[in-house]
């Protein structure tokens, strides 16, 4: 089976932190990360591939140079080999822009039977450009896998898919593409063959020049959507902090509740 | 005439409340653009649905009806949705951001070739509406700045930077303008029963072809256990690492004061990934936004991403023993202290308070 993952490099959302004096962001020293949803798809194919002989994984990622970083920790992992899509004119695009470059990438890979994204990405949290990418590849797309299964024939695949109040069972026919979401398995460490093999790797850089866009269509000028302002939610001034031994405070508070009839 | 579109969601045949809490807010759009406000209807039956989408305030009902909508198949939900914008060319639609929407709109938009922004949390048409926002909902000093007063593009405000900024997003140069909204972020108005009976269904056609399909529901599983209700409770009792020494006791603390209050004990991430409970309680940004009248966090530090989920609540109350925990920063009343004591005795203070 010929797997893709799109993988994308997010800052580690739980070191992000706001500086109130300006209101914007604390972008230096944040550690970047392979984006966890990411991992989990990443583990998808490895089960995929270790089920099904003669597989391989490709993992794709569009982002600055140092994204390079998480296309080589994914070979670390145990995917065979990857690709960097890279370039000043891809900046600044948005989920649509995005989804057209990736497809355009993953279409140069040839034809894959399986491609995989996570749910989302922690940075911009939309969910949208994994079924995008499907759409422009004209795969049938299913969001929320839990579990994947090759089914016999190497034709289909047996995919549970989690919905809010329980899951459901379905077959889908290959080529196809996928969400997936944490339950579908944790990444594994990796082995002394694929670090080393990582270590070793050549991973491409493909910029305007090998995926030939139309330029309209990609980075920020292709973008449908356009942030016009980003601010901060106001901060809550009357605040009260309730003082005194628990007893105290929980009688003051209950009291509070109590004035707002809310008790 | 310009028509914004509420995508309303069926499933077995029973319409899903965020596309009425869609239409209550199309509705106050609608008003302050002068554009009409429609629903979009893939069901097998659509005029038994019509009703309740009018009594929410839509003034035109577009139903497609075929065997094939009974069950979310993204195929062929997509190629309908498709061919109805296609045919009608709306300016702006809605979808709630559910597992189906959050399939289903970014596959359209794809197809479309427009912009979806998801998770909208404020839409404005109208710019004195929305500077009126931006007054009480951000740090900008809004009336300091130029504005563009005649821009009728759609506002779309959405939580940005894992939830720690927002963003306001516009779709200036395509058609329709896309959104989503989670479930429990906009109000819904009451069922108006003069609107439900006044109606007038639209039947639309629609060409499937049953030849592309590729995928093949086998069975459908509803969890045997009551998943929480998070979204329709007034009061939310929140757990986090907080209760690590004993994780059940913490939980049964959460419920008693949730029991006394009348409301539902929710969780943070951490709870949740610990296994301690299960993840229909999970409240925050990979889990439910949530707007209860009381939020209670016991225990929960406040990380970017939970905050994210429960900030809009009318009241929130935080239990935290570390004083510089960033819940505090949301907190309307902030408790210092160790919740193992703090928390028997709210229990018993508001026994005490109802007369219990």
């Amino acid at each position: 089976m010929k797997i893709v993952v799109c993988i994308k490099q997010v800052p580690d959302s739980d070191k992000v932190t706001i500086d109130r004096a300006t209101n914007r962001l604390n972008r230096a020293g944040v550690p970047a990360v392979m984006n966890p949803f990411d991992e989990n798809a990443l583990e998808v194919a490895l089960r995929l591939k270790d089920a099904v002989p003669g597989s391989t994984v490709t993992v794709v990622s569009m982002g600055p140079p140092q994204a390079e970083a998480v296309v080589r920790e994914a070979i670390a992992r145990g995917a065979t080999d990857g690709v960097l899509v890279s370039g000043r004119e891809f900046g600044g695009a948005d989920t649509w822009a995005t989804g057209y470059t990736l497809a355009l990438a993953i279409r140069k890979l040839g034809p894959a039977d399986l491609v995989l994204f996570g749910k989302q990405a922690t940075d911009g949290d939309t969910a949208q450009v994994g079924p995008g990418i499907a759409h422009h590849l004209g795969l049938p797309v299913l969001t929320y896998a839990k579990a994947v299964e090759a089914l016999p024939g190497g034709k289909a695949l047996k995919v549970v898919r989690a919905t809010e109040d329980g899951h459901e069972e379905w077959e889908v026919d290959l080529p196809c593409a996928l969400t997936v979401v944490k339950e579908a398995g944790e990444l594994r460490i990796g082995s002394l063959k694929s670090k080393m093999a990582a270590k070793k790797a050549q991973i491409p850089v493909w910029g305007v020049a090998e995926l030939e866009p139309d330029p309209e269509l990609i980075g920020l000028k292709g973008s449908p959507t356009r942030v016009t302002k980003v601010f901060a939610p106001p901060i809550k001034t009357n605040r009260v902090h309730l003082e005194g031994t628990p007893a105290e405070q929980a009688e003051k508070l209950v009291a509070l509740l109590a004035e707002r009839h809310l008790v | 005439m310009n028509e914004i579109w509420v995508f309303a969601e069926q499933r077995e045949g029973a319409l899903q409340s965020v596309s009425c809490e869609l239409l209550s807010e199309g509705r106050e759009l609608a008003a302050k653009s002068g554009y009409e406000l429609c629903a979009l209807l893939l069901s097998e039956n659509g005029a038994a649905l019509a009703p309740e989408l009018f009594a929410h305030g839509a003034k035109k009902v577009y139903a497609m009806d075929a065997p094939q909508f009974a069950f979310y198949q993204n195929d062929f939900w997509s190629a309908a949705v498709r061919q109805a914008v296609e045919a009608r060319k709306p300016e702006i639609l809605l979808f709630g951001a559910t597992s189906i929407g959050r399939s289903l709109a970014p596959t359209v938009a794809a197809a479309l070739h427009t912009g979806l922004t998801a998770d909208c949390t404020h839409l404005d048409i109208d710019m004195n509406k929305y500077l009126d926002f931006l007054r009480t909902g951000s740090t900008l000093k809004v009336d300091d700045m130029k504005w563009k007063m005649e821009d009728i593009n759609l506002k779309m405000t959405r939580p940005a930077f894992g939830g720690h900024l927002l963003a306001t997003i516009i779709c200036p140069r395509f058609r329709p303008c896309m959104s989503t909204v989670r479930p429990g972020v906009m109000k819904k108005a009451p069922f108006d029963e003069a609107k439900a009976a006044a109606c007038k269904t639209t039947l639309f056609d629609v060409k499937l072809d049953d030849e592309r399909l590729k995928t093949k529901v086998l069975e459908v599983v509803k969890e045997a256990r009551n998943i929480v209700d998070l979204l329709g409770a007034e009061v939310i009792v929140s757990v986090g690492q907080g209760i690590a020494n004993d994780p059940q006791k913490g939980i049964a603390l959460a419920q008693e004061l949730a029991d006394v209050l009348g409301g539902v004990v929710g969780a943070s991430r951490a709870v949740v990934d610990a296994g301690w409970i299960t993840a229909d309680h999970q409240v925050g940004q990979t889990g439910k936004t949530v707007r209860p009248k009381i939020y209670i966090a016991l225990g929960i530090s406040g990380a970017i991403q939970h905050k994210a989920g429960m900030q809009d609540s009318e009241l929130i109350i935080a239990v935290n023993k570390n004083a510089l925990a960033p819940i505090f920063e949301v907190a309307d009343y902030g408790i210092t202290g160790d919740l193992w004591k703090v928390v028997p005795m709210m229990i018993d203070a508001a026994k005490a308070a109802k007369g219990v």
